[in-house]
């Protein structure tokens, strides 16, 4: 890594650090921020990285909210009373019931967003192109209906959350910095994957599959693993957005296809994928972009955010990063190097 | 002749009412360059698809080193050593040259956990040197996809030698390069056979090219094996220059 990059990098982690205190009104905005850095990060693993476009990442942000209140309130209560009295069975819990409780419901939360991931490998990527995105949105659709349909987990009326135990702002600070860390860890994973063989087998996967099976490469392997590491990121993250939000239902919070479920492919789109620093770029203005539209232009947000995708789409394919290559490819590492005892012509 | 490498027994295979191949038997010599050739549509890729596993056969055997292959798919068939380049070129056109090389590695003895170790300096070199043996040293930082294409076939060339096979499938090698540049194609076909000891199976529609590379040659036409023999026997077949002239 250059000097400016790590000085860059610290300056960004500072600001994080910084950014509830010096704005202790917008803390949960701020905490969300992170969250959509991370859901942009993850889903360019499978949607950039490897060119397979999934509408249906939310699955494993929604079942790792599941599987992570489950835990926390079976811990302490019996769920399927503690979901039919909806909301109206107030558990009190120690602090340490609550943390014990909320460290072991993310780490399941994970693993089981992990194992999600690697079944419906094995189902979804045998398609290719358009019928992978058809089929993951269908994956994501029927993990809602499904949900919405089951009593034990409170079915359409949702699970109210075991209540943070802490003073005013505390939660929201609590969790802020979780999100944060979370984040940062799924920034320096990835970047660390993608510089092992991993990531250039991912590559590869999307500029030309059928080469690289002919090269030999386990390609199932490499798709397996690269959804799996998206789903145990985005599991953390549904595990901690649920209980900052306090209460979870299936169709609005934990699988909300049209809205976080496409914002993930729309901010990646827009800060250029296939880059480590294009979805980070395009979360933060997307994001930015999309809370200034629900403050002023309320009623026409989404159509001012749909003609963004629209324009994005149309007219910007590439992306920021990818403009950015296309303009200056040499900051990219894209030159011409003629070498000693050779001609610089290349070819012959 | 040595001993066969890869042994094609009585394969046929038909897409629907066509027949694109018809009990087809051949061998090729290890450590040898052996050509297919044949006209248009007489099943000279579908046989080699047959063989890297592309396809399932209808009937029939092929066999690698002695090992029943037929039944294996693609990815297990390149990871023995066997492969092929494909007609229209294909590399992975958005990574660089040498990511297009080093993503060649040998497949072989890969293991779970060797996709997590970045690529040693070693390979790398290996990667800058083959590089240097197709003349695209210069250009290696550059995208794959904005060479010219015969560039990009130099570059696969170059990745397939990466890949270390045993036995190398050229379809085509010289299709769509201008003139000048086949010369030096045969040069560095027949060197990367004397210096790296692949054998080397080739389809080719250019008969100076065949004729010049390749020790023993088989002719195709529509899906069934016609001729066999040393060049000078094959280019004084009559049945040969009938099939090509579309006497039948």
């Amino acid at each position: 890594m250059t000097r400016r990059g790590l000085v860059l990098q610290l300056a960004i982690l500072a600001a994080g650090v910084a950014a509830p205190f010096v704005f202790p009104g917008h803390t949960v905005q701020l905490a969300v921020l992170w969250m959509m850095i991370l859901f942009a990060m993850t889903w360019d693993t499978v949607g950039g990285q490897m060119g397979y476009n999934s509408l249906g990442n939310i699955v494993f942000f929604g079942f790792g909210m599941y599987v992570c209140a489950v835990t926390q309130i079976g811990m302490v209560y019996d769920v399927a009373k503690y979901t039919a009295a909806t909301g109206a069975i107030k558990v009190d819990l120690t602090n340490r019931e609550y943390f014990d409780g909320l460290a072991l419901g993310v780490v399941f939360a994970a693993l089981a967003a992990t194992a999600v991931a690697a079944i419906l490998s094995r189902i979804l990527f045998g398609l290719r192109g358009p019928y992978f995105a058809i089929g993951t949105l269908g994956a994501a659709i029927a993990a809602a209906e499904l949900t919405a349909s089951w009593s034990y987990v409170g079915a359409g009326s949702g699970i109210a959350m075991p209540v943070f135990p802490g003073g005013p702002g505390e939660r929201e600070r609590f969790f802020y910095f979780t999100f944060l860390a979370a984040t940062v860890l799924c920034f320096l994973f990835l970047r660390w994957l993608y510089g092992t063989r991993f990531g250039l087998a991912i590559n590869a996967i999307r500029d030309d599959e059928d080469k690289a099976e002919a090269l030999g490469l386990h390609t199932v392997r490499y798709k397996t693993i690269a959804w799996c590491t998206s789903a145990f990121f985005l599991g953390i993250a549904g595990a901690l957005f649920g209980n900052m939000n306090g209460f979870i239902e299936p169709l609005e919070v934990a699988y909300p296809t049209l809205t976080f479920g496409i914002f993930m492919v729309a901010m990646t789109l827009l800060g250029g994928k296939g880059t480590l620093w294009g979805p980070i770029l395009g979360a933060v203005l997307f994001y930015a972009i999309q809370q200034v539209t629900w403050t002023y232009l309320l009623g026409w947000q989404y159509i001012a955010l749909g003609a963004l995708i629209i324009v994005n789409v149309v007219y910007f394919q590439q992306g920021i990063m990818g403009w950015l290559k296309d303009r200056k490819p040499k900051w990219f590492g894209v030159r011409v190097e003629a070498a000693a005892g050779d001609d610089g012509r290349g070819g012959s | 002749m040595s001993a066969p490498i890869i042994e094609v027994v009585g394969v046929s295979k038909s897409f629907g009412g066509i027949v694109a191949n018809r009990d087809v038997s051949l061998s090729v010599a290890q450590g040898r360059i052996t050509g297919l050739i044949g006209p248009n549509g007489s099943g000279k890729t579908t046989l080699f698809n047959s063989i890297v596993g592309y396809h399932p056969i209808d009937s029939g055997s092929i066999r690698f080193e002695g090992q029943e292959i037929s039944r294996l798919n693609v990815q297990k068939i390149a990871r023995l050593g066997v492969l092929r380049t494909f007609q229209q070129t294909r590399i992975f056109s958005k990574m660089n040259c040498i990511d297009n090389m080093l993503i060649s590695v040998p497949h072989r003895d890969s293991e779970l956990g060797d996709m997590f170790r970045p690529y040693q300096g070693a390979l790398r070199d290996k990667a800058e040197h083959l590089l240097e043996f197709v003349g695209l040293y210069a250009k290696r930082r550059l995208v794959a996809g904005t060479l010219s294409f015969g560039q990009q076939k130099l570059l696969e060339f170059a990745m397939a030698l990466m890949n270390e096979p045993k036995v190398l499938l050229l379809d085509e090698p010289t299709a769509g390069i201008n003139p000048t540049l086949i010369n030096g194609l045969i040069d560095r076909l027949k060197r990367a056979h004397s210096e790296f000891g692949i054998t080397l199976f080739v389809i080719e529609h250019n008969m100076r090219v065949i004729m010049n590379l390749a020790e023993h040659i088989y002719c195709l036409s529509r899906g069934e094996l016609l001729a066999e023999g040393p060049p000078e026997q094959i280019q004084n077949d009559q049945r040969v220059v009938d099939a090509y002239l579309g006497v039948h």
